[in-house]
């Protein structure tokens, strides 16, 4: 088939449009015939609503899988993660297994969480056994840091207790579900602050699984010096990341953004903490994503017109475990400073050459294999078809003397005999 | 022979007058003290027992480490009759300039001083004393008004003076020949050319394996990077200052650096070490300079816009007002051919009773003095320790960054060697740049003053700073400017403005540093 790829997009982001622009792709709109369409979430929803009917052609691709939010929705993703674990403790693999205190040895990466109104009172008896914790509060529709707040004292959320016991359970607004979980009061400190991962994952099929990471993530720091004291419980900037509330403090810098690149926090760690355990920390990282995208593939619906660019955010606390704490379907694509401009540009750029080969009109029949050399700054993070075929290390980076190596191989035959069980 | 004789006892006399002053001497002392109880020591052999014991306890290693640091920092006097002024710069012509340089800055200061009406130093009232100690971890958040001070002075300045150097005794004729230095420094130094650079820096060359070379990801590790692991944590093991630097020159695995640094500047951290810098912690909380601001100043315009030093605006604060404060720096003064500025109390001018050095250490910090200690973080996040190294590092190598003198290593002499490298074996580029008013030397001047921080990635810097150690000097700081010269050659001719050429070079940070130096040193033709 001849001819441009024909673009659509209802985000209007200098980021994309230039991309798209370089590659001699046509703008139209909606309405008319496109092969490729950049959408928001919100238009996803649209597009595979049951009401609309639409039906996508072989040459049409977009870039959200239908049912995402199965992984982006924060109640939802919890969800996802505990019936996997539950599943593959119920087949005796050994990734279920636990310590002596019950907590999952490989599977525990997820902070403790709770749906509110649902689970308030699992949560009340949990929040009894450690009273001088501190829980984080977080409504599940939303994104960029907003309405959520910390507690750490039970009063400060009567509400939604009283709503689930006086009124008899109707399914509430999503709109008004929260997620109550384990605040991390111990983060790993970077001269005195704060910081948490933004680590880009793009998915091209979820059965079989195959995703890549994008090597150039980055750290994200807060502004304000990180004090657990619970006077600064209502500081936003002291405790959430995002730099759509950074932006606004007052010691917000506009040249460096409050960001890190990946490779300088893995020089840091190394030569402050030694190379085994950086690489124990980042093979660790790896693991999880990789582990979330799994919990998720069943219920997934593997539409082939799809692929998917999420934002992971990941916490590491001081002893050097990572924690998962959200993945976003729709990572910001501003940008705050010019070297964010440049990131977010050739990250878009690799997922355009990796989701839509050579730059051509699509086939969405096509085995969603591109050659190594369009990777750009992508590395295989997981391609199932490759761990099941020859048994090789694929599924971590491969570098020798890995620390997860004995756990890791295990894994992979257990990973797979779960993956046939699922087929 | 007898000459030799004569002066290795006087190295020996001096070497063991320090020592005896240091921490060491005492706690060899109390060693020895101790040892007495252990059963293998006797009475006749008392001398030889407790020296096998210092051998097998590892303190034998401890001295030998002190001593090899003492012949690396201390110029040893070269002749008995020498004065002092002698050790700090042997040419008067030097020390004179030095002097004047000194004198303006110091007038620099005071003016600034009088035009705002603030004190040099004042002690702080009890509730501001309060305060700054609850905020002793996050300096960063607060806000001065910091815009009527200007920093004393920046590298432009300083290059201004060195260019009007001259020799009084040296008399160049009017006549151009080939001998002719066409740069901007006009003082007959000797600097080494290629040839001897390959001597001295013979384990970079390229049969010799090196990390930020060897150790990519193309090369499998089994060929030299393994190894070269392997014998650094002997190295640490046998906790020898020698072997370290020796083996820094290739270069210092991540893992291994921070120690590896430490033992190279022979930092212990002891409890007096910690206690000392509380004590001089206690020193900033009670006393307020006016440097102190000068610093502030400082680490918002340079450190706290830089991508990879951000993170560290409060160790940068931590470390630099102590620094200020810490009259131990004063004896670097006996070697550095500056000296320390003297300031009167009040109403006491001209009286030597009266006469106090400002600030306490004698250093008076200028546009970019804190990048010095920013990449330190990336290795050190406990604050004495920091505070530690950087002062040591400051009293090794940086000082001859910004005084004026005849040292190798100095300032002078780098800017020499850079510019001597340049026209001797990049003839073309250095005319052509020349002719469009873009001397080499006005770029190149401020990577060299920061020893390249804040323009290098920084992993690359501490690759180039292993190589400081491991060399005892910064002559390699001109031979990487040169390289960088020579590597963007290609660009550098077709530009025609001093400011495009600025441009050319503005940005490093995708550079590597050792394939430019090897390229340069080993692979160009000479």
């Amino acid at each position: 088939m001849a001819g441009k790829v024909k673009w659509v997009t209802d985000i209007e982001k200098s980021v994309l449009i230039n991309n798209f622009e370089k590659r001699g792709w046509i703008q139209v709109t909606e309405n008319e015939d496109w092969n490729f369409y950049w959408m928001s979430v919100q238009t996803i929803r649209n597009v595979f609503s049951v009401e609309t009917g639409y039906r996508l052609s072989d040459d049409q691709i977009v870039n959200h899988f239908p049912n995402h939010y199965e992984l982006t929705r924060k109640d939802l993703m919890v969800k996802n993660i505990k019936r996997y674990r539950k599943e593959l403790e119920k087949e005796g693999s050994p990734l279920a297994e636990k310590d002596e205190n019950g907590k999952y040895l490989y599977l525990d990466f997820v902070p403790v969480t709770y749906m509110l109104p649902a689970d308030y009172n699992l949560f009340v008896e949990e929040f009894r056994k450690s009273p001088s914790s501190t829980w984080i509060m977080k409504p599940c529709g939303k994104a960029q840091g907003k309405g959520i707040f910390l507690i750490n004292k039970l009063s400060q959320i009567k509400k939604w207790s009283r709503d689930s016991k006086t009124s008899s359970f109707v399914s509430q607004s999503s709109k008004e579900a929260y997620v109550i979980s384990l605040y991390i009061s111990n983060p790993l400190l970077i001269g005195g602050r704060k910081f948490d991962l933004r680590l880009y994952v793009l998915v091209s099929t979820y059965r079989p699984l195959r995703c890549y990471m994008y090597k150039l993530g980055f750290c994200r720091f807060c502004t304000v010096k990180y004090t657990p004291s619970t006077s600064e419980l209502d500081n936003m900037f002291v405790h959430l990341t995002n730099v759509a509330i950074q932006k606004h403090g007052d010691d917000y810098n506009h040249i460096h953004g409050g960001k890190w690149t990946v490779s300088n926090l893995r020089l840091y760690l190394e030569s402050t903490r030694g190379k085994e355990v950086t690489s124990k920390l980042f093979d660790e990282i790896h693991w999880i994503i990789v582990q979330s995208l799994k919990a998720v593939a069943p219920v997934m619906n593997n539409d082939k017109h799809c692929f998917e660019c999420y934002g992971y955010d990941i916490i590491i606390d001081d002893r050097l475990k990572p924690w998962l704490i959200e993945v976003n379907a729709s990572p910001s694509l501003t940008s705050s400073t010019a070297n964010d401009r440049i990131l977010k540009y050739n990250l878009i750029n690799d997922t355009l050459n990796i989701a839509v080969p050579n730059g051509e009109i699509p086939d969405c029949k096509w085995n969603k294999s591109p050659p190594k050399e369009v990777l750009g700054n992508y590395e295989i993070l997981y391609d199932e078809e490759l761990a099941q075929g020859d048994g090789a290390d694929r599924e971590l980076r491969s570098r020798p003397g890995q620390s997860l190596g004995p756990k890791g191989s295990r894994s992979r035959d257990s990973g797979r005999t779960g993956l046939t069980t699922w087929k | 022979m007898l000459q030799e004789e004569s002066d290795l006892s006087l190295i020996i006399a001096h070497i063991v007058q320090k020592l005896k002053g240091s921490s060491l001497y005492a706690q060899l002392e109390r060693q020895a003290w101790t040892s007495l109880q252990r059963p293998e020591i006797k009475l006749e052999s008392l001398k030889e027992d407790i020296k096998k014991f210092f051998k097998i306890s590892g303190w034998e290693k401890k001295l030998q480490n002190a001593v090899y640091s003492e012949l690396s920092v201390f110029p040893l006097p070269s002749h008995p009759a020498a004065p002092p002024e002698h050790l700090k710069e042997p040419l008067v012509y030097m020390r004179k300039a030095q002097g004047s340089w000194e004198k303006r800055i110091l007038k620099s200061l005071n003016s600034m001083c009088t035009e705002l009406s603030i004190p040099l130093a004042r002690k702080r009232p009890v509730g501001e004393q309060k305060e700054l100690l609850n905020k002793w971890n996050e300096m960063g958040t607060d806000e001065p008004d910091l815009s009527l001070f200007r920093p004393v002075y920046a590298p432009k300045d300083f290059l201004e003076v060195l260019i009007n150097l001259r020799n009084p005794n040296y008399e160049n004729g009017d006549s151009l020949s080939f001998r002719t230095h066409l740069g901007l420094i006009q003082v007959p130094l000797k600097v080494k050319d290629i040839p001897e650079l390959k001597e001295s820096f013979v384990e970079l060359s390229l049969n010799t394996g090196q990390l930020g070379i060897d150790d990519s990801t193309q090369v499998p590790p089994e060929l030299f990077e393994n190894e070269h692991v392997r014998i650094g944590q002997k190295v640490l093991e046998e906790q020898d200052s020698a072997a370290a630097q020796q083996y820094i020159r290739q270069g210092s695995p991540t893992a291994l650096r921070a120690e590896l640094w430490t033992l190279i500047l022979n930092i212990s951290s002891q409890p007096e070490d910690i206690l000392y810098y509380e004590q001089l912690k206690t020193n900033v909380i009670q006393h307020d300079l006016l440097v102190d601001s000068l610093i502030y100043k400082d680490v918002k315009l340079t450190a706290s816009n830089d991508d990879y030093y951000f993170v560290f605006e409060d160790y940068l604060y931590q470390v630099l007002l102590c620094f200020s404060r810490d009259t131990s720096v004063l004896s670097h003064f006996a070697y550095n051919s500056a000296s320390p500025p003297k300031s009167y109390i009040r109403g006491k001018l001209g009286l030597e009773e009266y006469a106090v050095f400002y600030p306490p250490n004698g250093v008076i910090p200028f546009h970019g003095f804190s990048m010095y200690v920013a990449p330190l973080c990336f290795l050190y996040h406990e604050p004495s320790k920091l505070y530690q190294i950087f002062r040591e590092m400051y009293v090794r190598f940086f000082f001859r960054l910004h005084s004026i003198s005849s040292h190798p290593s100095g300032i002078v002499s780098l800017c020499l060697l850079f510019e001597t490298l340049l026209q001797t074996y990049l003839p073309q580029l250095f005319y052509h740049l020349r002719e469009i008013g873009a001397q080499p030397l006005r770029i190149s001047f401020k990577w060299m003053v920061r020893a390249f921080s804040g323009y290098l990635a920084t992993d690359q810097l501490l690759l180039l700073w292993d190589r400081i150690l491991g060399y005892n000097s910064l002559e390699i700081l001109a031979v990487l400017a040169a390289a960088v010269f020579a590597f963007r050659a290609v660009n550098l001719m077709e530009v025609t403005s001093l400011a495009a050429a600025e441009a050319v070079l503005a940005d490093l940070s995708t550079l590597k540093v050792m394939p430019l130096l090897q390229i340069f040193l080993f692979a160009t033709v000479t």
